[in-house]
């Protein structure tokens, strides 16, 4: 196996004049979590929207598993075992939270040109899809609509999905967005608790879920990496300090 | 789910005893109908099966409808009256279309999905005006029914009613076990959230052409029950004012029900029925009943009716 999972080189998207991100080169190796920061416009979801296929850089490259992927679409890459959840939650809100799941199973159980089983009474999707719900905490809401969860448990819901498709890398879009104190702690333990177990590009906000996830993080200040280190290199940059810890207070 | 699943199989059921109550109570007029009910309500749980389901608004599906009838008109017109060359002709011809209207269409979304479907719906239309062989404009007389042999007589009203309902039935079965499979998931999957399917690694473009192909077959196969019907096409019947009929049966009776499209295509065409005979606008009063139906349930008549609604399984 590679030494590393995804390695991008000089990825460059720009939307008119702006340069979303500028060059922006990262590996991350397997089974490390790697933090992405950064103010608001430094270009992190466009990043992740180029990781994920959804959109196409103008320049540079990824490569996933040794092979080049920069010209794959969203659809090719999940196969491949990527796979993500977005900054706004994005669930199939009619269907139970265990529909949800056993999508995400069928997602990567073959072709879904069967038009003769029920879903609903196949095993082979629904005893996975429940496995994944009890892995974040939601089997007891099984039978619900996914639309009527809490925020948080909408957000461990995708998750869910997200490791339904059996990844070897996620793309975790500020998993602990608008969560309050409880859930985001309860996410970072269920983080902490995947660690090792799949490679992880996270982008996030909360500063103390970073610090107590990462194994690397990359800092992003309008599309450019400035410093991509170890956490307590991180801590100690100044550069880093003065763009943008120092503005969050600490 | 007993009575929804109740309701269902009386209303159903009763389809069956028409011919009969009608025979008894001399009104033959009924049988032809009810006839025309079921070819409109197989048109219309086809469209339910890509709109109701898929969230695909086409704007075109009197397309199929319309090279299905003429698929037997112009085979008939030939002198080949066989009715499985019919109906084959008919359900592959209107797929092909299907296929190659679909292929285009489906890479649009939204509101230009909806303009664009229209638009090829419109280009079928004025190429049956431009059929002037097969009469253009004025349409075209069949002179025989589908033969499908002696014990299937489509001269008589009720072997053609028997035969519709039985078509009737197998595409509400067939559509049922479609729509709960896999395929169905995604289809609904898609509906819900496409962007999620393709995330979640759905390549849907090829499912999303493979449900509109169906769909467009089916209604196909629809379109030649009514040329067995009524002995004429005239392109009138792919004009984009026939989809919309058909999409206002689905939205009327429910979308994604499957059965509620049948209860649509009953209501509307029994209401012009009626109607019609006592206003040329008769559509004055279906108009206030689309909305109000619409206001009042989300999915329709069947939503109404089956107030019983209980997830199954």
């Amino acid at each position: 196996m590679a030494e590393t999972l995804l390695e991008t080189a000089g990825l460059t998207k720009r939307f008119g004049g702006l340069v979303a991100t500028g060059e922006v080169s990262l590996s991350v190796a397997p089974g490390e979590i790697h933090a992405v920061i950064g103010p608001n416009g430094a270009g992190k979801t466009t990043l992740i929207g180029q990781l994920s296929g959804e959109l196409i850089p103008d320049s540079g490259s990824i490569r996933f598993a040794g092979a080049d992927i920069s010209r794959l679409g969203p659809a090719r890459r999940a196969a491949l075992g990527i796979a993500r959840s977005f900054q706004i939650t994005s669930i199939f809100r009619e269907f139970t939270t265990l529909d949800n799941v056993a999508l995400a199973i069928q997602a990567r159980a073959g072709h879904s040109f069967r038009f003769w089983r029920a879903a609903r009474q196949d095993a082979s999707l629904r005893d996975p899809a429940f496995a994944a719900l009890g892995v974040v905490g939601l089997a007891g809401r099984a039978d619900l609509p996914a639309g009527s969860l809490a925020h948080g448990e909408k957000r461990a819901l995708e998750l869910a999905m997200a490791l339904a498709t059996g990844p070897r890398l996620l793309l975790l879009d500020e998993p602990m967005a608008g969560m309050g104190p409880e859930e985001s702690a309860s996410m970072v333990r269920l983080l902490a608790g995947l660690k090792g177990r799949f490679s992880i590009v996270l982008v996030e906000h909360d500063m103390d879920a970073v610090f107590a996830l990462a194994d690397r993080i990359t800092v992003m200040v309008y599309g450019r990496v400035i410093a991509s280190a170890e956490p307590a290199a991180i801590r100690a940059d100044p550069e880093v300090r003065r763009a943008y810890l120092g503005e969050e207070g600490g | 789910m007993g009575g929804r699943c109740g309701a269902i199989f009386v209303a159903l059921a009763a389809l069956a005893l028409v011919p009969a109550v009608a025979t008894v109570a001399e009104a033959p007029f009924y049988i032809g109908l009810f006839a025309r009910i079921m070819v409109f309500a197989i048109a219309a749980l086809s469209l339910d099966l890509i709109l109701g389901y898929g969230g695909l608004v086409s704007f075109g599906h009197a397309a199929y409808f319309g090279i299905g009838a003429y698929a037997v008109g112009i085979l008939s017109y030939y002198g080949v009256n066989d009715g499985i060359a019919h109906f084959a002709t008919a359900f592959i011809a209107a797929a092909i279309a299907a296929l190659f209207i679909g292929f285009v269409s489906l890479r649009t979304s939204g509101v230009y999905f909806i303009m664009i479907t229209l638009a090829f719906g419109q280009m079928v239309y004025f190429v049956g005006i431009g059929l002037n062989e097969y009469g253009g404009d004025d349409g075209l007389n069949i002179a025989r029914h589908s033969n499908f042999g002696a014990a299937l007589d489509f001269d008589r009203p009720v072997v053609f009613y028997y035969f519709t309902y039985a078509l009737l039935l197998l595409f509400l079965f067939l559509g049922g076990r479609i729509v709960r499979s896999r395929f169905g998931m995604l289809l609904q999957g898609v509906k819900s959230n496409e962007r999620r399917m393709i995330a979640l690694g759905f390549p849907t473009f090829r499912y999303k052409l493979a449900a509109f192909v169906m769909a467009g077959a089916v209604c196909g196969i629809a379109g030649a029950l009514f040329a067995n019907l009524t002995l004429f096409v005239s392109p009138s019947i792919m004009h984009w004012t026939r989809s919309g009929e058909i999409m206002m049966m689905v939205i009327l009776g429910g979308l994604g029900s499957l059965v509620g499209p049948v209860f649509g295509a009953a209501v509307y065409l029994i209401l012009e029925s009626v109607l019609s005979r006592l206003t040329e606008h008769w559509q004055a009063v279906l108009g206030p009943l689309l909305i109000l139906v619409v206001l009042f349930s989300k999915t329709g008549l069947y939503g109404i009716f089956a107030v019983s609604r209980r997830r199954s399984g």
